[in-house]
């Protein structure tokens, strides 16, 4: 597998990856209202392909304080896979996943963990359909979590994506209950594991 | 006040008092500021991975700490700097995840620092102070009117290196 690069993926590869997003995010959704015991929308998630530099921009600036879910990928595929939710929107979802409403700056221990909880569902139900349409065997690591500033918890992913080019791909993917909570999928596949997804979607 | 530069992600610019420089939100990645403290002209490098050999498509100079602090210091000297007054400061480098991975790249941050060290050390740059490691993200501002190095972390107070 040499030559692989992101800008030469084709828009086949593209249509693929979004639809998995929708498959993934949709899962994500049925999940996340079975924790929530509500309803739960979702809009058609947009795929990207952004330079390192619009990445920050594109949450809000670099500054902006996100939730981020960090699982490593072991199986057929290795990789990582990160959730990104906007610090505001992981209150809301604690807040409502454990009845209470605390506006509070940090989060405590058991909200952390009630975080991790749903950043874990909704990775595992993203990782469930990549699976499931790949056939292949995908085991995700114990999360971790982290509350800090967007372009310092994005710079993870994209120094992996760095080994391989200037660009990351990045899906974005809506939910709604009674507001509006902006997610984003990040999945980082190592270099020989793009081969393996692409063969297992019949597109190499 | 002058106006405030900023550097993005695998990016590098340079810097003249009173305008400051500054880059948002490092987490693994290293930002090395630079300066001459005679001329006052400075630079700031957001650098993203260690070695621009390890890697094929390395064709984006700032994204490497060997070949993005070579470039500042050719790009602060063209701005006119003295190459032999030039010093430096440096901060990121954290490690923003903590799962155990026999993966190296976990570790970045770490050997991010270190390449940043051994370059400046290999240009004869002395690192005067730096603000490294550890699990946070950080904003840093660079001012080369003083070398005042501000970094900025959440939940934390202001510091200056």
């Amino acid at each position: 597998m040499d030559e692989i690069t992101l800008e030469k993926m084709s828009n086949e590869y593209f249509d693929v990856l979004k639809e998995l997003g929708n498959i993934g995010a949709g899962n994500a959704t049925t999940a996340l209202a079975q924790l929530m015991q509500c309803k739960v929308d979702m809009a058609v998630p947009q795929v990207r392909l952004l330079e390192f530099k619009e990445m920050g921009e594109m949450m809000g600036g670099e500054e902006t304080i996100m939730a981020g879910i960090y699982l490593g990928i072991e199986g057929d595929i290795t990789g990582s896979i990160m959730f990104l939710l906007e610090k505001q929107a992981a209150r809301h979802l604690v807040n409502k996943l454990m009845g209470m409403e605390l506006e509070g700056e940090e989060f405590s221990e058991m909200e952390f963990s009630a975080l991790k909880e749903v950043g874990n569902i909704i990775t595992g139900a993203y990782l469930n359909s990549l699976s499931s349409l790949t056939n292949l065997v995908i085991y995700p690591s114990v999360p971790d979590l982290t509350v800090d500033m967007a372009g310092a918890i994005l710079s993870v992913p994209a120094i992996q994506f760095g080994e391989l080019g200037d660009k990351m791909l990045l899906i974005q993917t809506q939910f709604f209950d009674e507001q509006v909570l902006d997610g984003y999928f990040i999945l980082v596949p190592d270099l020989d594991s793009y081969g393996r997804i692409l063969s297992a979607l019949g597109l190499a | 006040m002058g106006n405030l530069i900023k550097v993005g992600m695998a990016d590098l610019n340079v810097c003249v008092s009173p305008d400051s420089i500054t880059t948002l939100g490092l987490g693994s990645c290293v930002g090395i500021a630079i300066r001459d403290p005679v001329t006052k002209i400075g630079g700031l490098a957001h650098i993203m991975l260690p070695d621009s050999t390890s890697i094929r498509n390395n064709t984006n100079i700032p994204k490497f700490a060997d070949t993005g602090i070579e470039e500042l210091v050719k790009q602060v000297v063209a701005k006119g700097a003295n190459r032999g007054r030039l010093v430096a400061k440096i901060a990121g480098g954290a490690q923003m995840f903590s799962f155990q991975s026999k993966n190296d790249m976990v570790r970045v941050g770490e050997r991010n620092v270190q390449a940043t060290k051994t370059k400046l050390a290999q240009l004869k740059i002395p690192i005067l102070a730096e603000d490294t490691g550890k699990n946070y993200g950080r904003t840093v501002i660079f001012y080369p009117e003083t070398g005042d190095f501000v970094i900025r972390a959440v939940g934390k107070p202001e510091s200056v290196i």
